[in-house]
């Protein structure tokens, strides 16, 4: 029983960290990528990947201190909040991408890298 | 079944999920409120008066769906990861022009948020004649897009024949 507490408290603290990390690689993309387009690219995919990762993290803690029907509806209610992320975040980084390309944001190009 | 009866479970199991509580008075007022929404606003959900085996079977082949995408999630984010913590930086932005030959709307809407989600590319407009104009962040991915493999899948989900004739 002890070394399944060890076991779940290790998937735990793997999943937080997966999730800081990918949180950690879009913020930092967002600093360092040169054009509008490429910061979206780094934003968009780092923080749906990061915020899965941590809320699968918190459903498995909740899962481990109690496990009842109670936390069970929690887990379902934190399943719902990954579907919509899921959903919302690739569609809102469209739109601000449209958003870009109809204001007439011209993209870099592999050529105006290398001047 | 009629698309109203289906709207109106959906609701009501949503309620009970969110409000927790299974008393008869939390329950009746849920049946209610679930009621006076799938009158005013039961045919959002489903565009056809009635659901058929049909939407059972696309909703099965998209749960199918999922796992597939997850991986090529997490390949996105290692991938941009590389491309964001190397010194250099070697990325090469492009903007392509795929031609995709779905029809349904939900699988055009499908199909452009898996290009958000997956590796290097966002789908920046979807043209009349079914161009999908996407941002390449490196030659890797947009030579990954070009195999036509995720909009296979994306047409297998949806039931769609997308043979390619060239």
């Amino acid at each position: 029983m002890i070394l399944l507490e060890y076991f779940l408290n290790f998937v735990i603290i793997v999943l937080l960290f997966l999730g800081i990390f990918f949180f950690f690689t879009a913020t930092l993309g967002l600093l360092r990528f040169p054009d509008f387009y490429c910061k979206l690219q780094a934003t968009g995919k780092g923080d749906t990947l990061g915020a899965i990762l941590i809320l699968l993290g918190v459903v498995v803690y909740i899962l481990k201190e109690d496990f009842s029907f109670a936390t069970f509806l929690v887990t379902l209610k934190i399943l719902f909040i990954i579907f919509f992320i899921f959903h919302a975040n690739p569609t809102a980084t469209h739109a601000i991408t449209k958003a870009g390309l109809d204001s007439g944001i011209i993209p870099l190009t592999k050529e105006d890298l290398k001047k | 079944m009629s698309r109203r009866v289906v709207t109106f479970i959906i609701l009501f199991t949503l309620w009970c999920i969110f409000s927790g509580m299974f008393d008869a008075f939390h329950l009746s007022l849920g049946v209610i409120s679930c009621l006076i929404v799938t009158l005013i606003s039961g045919d959002l959900i489903f565009k056809n008066k009635k659901v058929t085996a049909e939407h059972v079977r696309e909703g099965i082949n998209f749960i199918k769906y999922i796992p597939w995408l997850l991986y090529q999630i997490l390949l996105a984010n290692i991938h941009l990861a590389y491309l964001v913590l190397h010194p250099k930086m070697p990325i090469e932005p492009s903007v392509i022009q795929y031609k995709s030959k779905l029809k349904k709307d939900i699988s055009k809407v499908v199909f452009a948020n898996s290009i958000i989600l997956t590796p290097g590319t966002i789908t920046m407009d979807i043209t009349e004649n079914n161009e999908f104009i996407v941002h390449c962040i490196s030659q890797k991915v947009a030579d990954d897009l070009y195999t036509g493999e995720m909009e296979e899948r994306v047409a297998h989900v949806f039931n769609e024949d997308i043979k390619r004739s060239e």
